[in-house]
């Protein structure tokens, strides 16, 4: 009988407790972010999808088409192609797509460039009910290549 | 069993738990054979999310495999890439920098809070308490962004790489790891007295879903399961890998079996982990993180050999066997969650399906990893 009730009153206290600190957390600063309203802050190294470095003069490619990159890809999403224009020192980019659908963001296209040619870009906000959307051109970018 | 004995004395109904419920966390489809409230067979039925990664592990270089790892376990996805860089840089003869192990450790035992706390969280859901699922997450969001800002994503990391890891930490990090630890620790007795103490909590967990070391050992149970059932089995104490010899900390054990047994090592855990995070900072030595000669296409020589981590949910395994081309021969990959679940079907005989659903929550499972 007294194990009885010492229940009862251990176990409204371990609610009332319970209560008590959920209770002070209710008049605590929100750690949610009011998303669209308000955006998180991406740390320097957040893996995006790709995007092509230009050179700072000219704002052209830095790519010189060598393929590494789709090479090292494993989802095999990006197609690129290059021609050598008479008398160029290097190869010029002509395509560069990549198909974000099956892109794994796994980053090994970037590590892979020697030509320090790519980077990870930091658009989050991609999300669309049409599938060509992801078809990304990095040539031109802004245009949806569809 | 006779025709006459069976309609007489029991009537049995089926029913279908999953493949979506949300106590399955996942895919997963559980055939129940109810005998009114009593549970009589439970026949777990998996395979829905299958995505051959064993085979893909087969037909692809061993570079590109490396992003697939994550996608196993992904509630703990450093571990699955530890075990595979692991076994490939035993098969190949790489030896990694010992600031990379470091920083292996110190990331994978922040992976290993983050998966506890989560799966302390997903399992009070299980129970019906939702409100600590709150501040579970919100501990495991600052792991996330911890491990964000060095990997550079929230959930499939791909941060090491055969010899070492492929960004270096910095100050920040390591202030920010610091500060976190404090804080874990500070929020450590709130947990306690808000779920530990809880008497709904404690009239679920206690004496429910007893589990043998004996069903351990004949079904491979590993991990929490195994040391919430008095088994001081850790796979970085038993097979030491990487630095962890180096390290003092305990290995949690619990002789109950039960749910309560399994929660609390699990809670320990965290303490332990926590340790460990502090002590690899403070003997962070300097150098590089990065092996040096490591070819870009890797052709190990041909043999095998094997690789076991202790996960988050229990010893992750690769076999790898090369057969000196760019691929492997073979690729085995034992996932500690299968065989978590594998016990299931025996243990939850004659449970209440409540009861049994909060055995099935304390195995934490993480269902892509049972499939593959
Ligand atoms: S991030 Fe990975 S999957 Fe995506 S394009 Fe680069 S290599 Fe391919
Ligand atoms: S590896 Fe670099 S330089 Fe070579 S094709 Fe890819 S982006 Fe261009």
């Amino acid at each position: 009988m007294w194990n009885y009730f010492k229940l009862i009153a251990t176990g409204s206290w371990s609610l009332a407790v319970g209560m008590w600190i959920v209770l002070r957390h209710a008049f605590k600063r929100p750690v949610t972010v009011q998303y669209p309203y308000e955006s998180v802050r991406l740390p320097a190294r957040y893996r995006g999808h790709i995007e092509l470095k230009r050179e700072a003069a000219g704002g052209q490619p830095k790519c010189v088409a060598c393929l590494a990159c789709q090479r090292a890809c494993p989802s095999g999403c990006i197609a690129l192609d290059g021609v050598k224009p008479e008398g160029a020192p290097r190869k010029v980019l002509t395509l560069y797509t990549l198909n974000f659908t099956t892109c794994s963001l796994c980053g090994l296209c970037v590590e892979s460039c020697a030509f320090d040619a790519l980077q990870f870009s930091k658009d989050y906000n991609l999300a669309s009910v049409r599938k060509e959307d992801y078809q990304m051109d990095l040539l031109t970018p802004g245009e949806k290549h569809s | 069993m006779s025709i006459e004995a069976k309609s007489i004395h029991r009537e049995t109904f089926v029913i279908n738990l999953g493949p979506q419920h949300p106590a399955t966390h996942g895919v997963l489809r559980i055939k129940l054979t109810m005998d009114g409230e009593y549970i009589d067979d439970a026949e777990p039925i998996i395979g829905y999310g299958h995505r051959m990664q064993e085979k893909m592990g087969e037909n692809r270089t061993y570079a590109k495999f490396l992003p697939n790892t994550a996608r196993m376990d992904y509630v703990a996805a450093l571990f699955n890439s530890q075990g595979y860089v692991g076994a490939v840089e035993r098969l190949a003869g790489i030896t990694v920098p010992e600031r990379a192990e470091y920083i292996r450790v110190i990331t994978a035992e922040l992976n290993r809070v983050a998966s506890h706390l989560l799966w302390a969280g997903a399992f009070l859901i299980d129970l019906g308490g939702f409100t600590p699922l709150l501040y579970t997450f919100d501990d495991r969001e600052q792991i996330l962004d911890l491990l964000e800002s060095v990997t550079g994503a929230r959930l499939t990391f791909c941060y090491y790489r055969f010899g070492g890891v492929c960004n270096d930490i910095d100050d920040e990090f390591v202030a920010g790891t610091r500060q976190f630890i404090s804080r874990l620790r500070s929020r450590m007795p709130m947990y306690h007295a808000l779920i530990t103490k809880n008497i709904i909590f404690r009239k679920r967990c206690e004496g429910i879903g007893p589990i043998t070391a004996d069903v351990c050992r004949r079904y491979g149970g590993t991990g929490p399961v195994l040391r919430g059932a008095g088994v001081a089995y850790d796979v970085r104490k038993a097979e030491p890998y990487s630095v962890y010899p180096q390290f003092d900390f305990n290995v949690p054990v619990y002789p109950e079996g039960d749910c309560m047994a399994r929660y609390r090592v699990r809670m320990d855990e965290i303490v332990e982990s926590l340790r460990i995070i502090e002590q690899a900072l403070d003997k962070l030595p300097a150098g590089p993180v990065m092996a040096e000669k490591v070819p870009r296409f890797l052709k190990p020589p041909k043999g095998e050999c094997t690789f076991t981590v202790e996960s988050a949910r229990g010893s992750f395994g690769v076999r790898a066997i090369s057969d000196g081309t760019d691929k492997a021969y073979r690729m085995k990959l034992r996932s500690p969650c299968f065989s978590n679940l594998s016990l299931f079907q025996e243990c939850s005989r004659g449970m209440l399906l409540a009861d049994a659903l909060a055995l099935l929550g304390s195995l934490d499972l993480v269902i892509p990893d049972i499939d593959r």
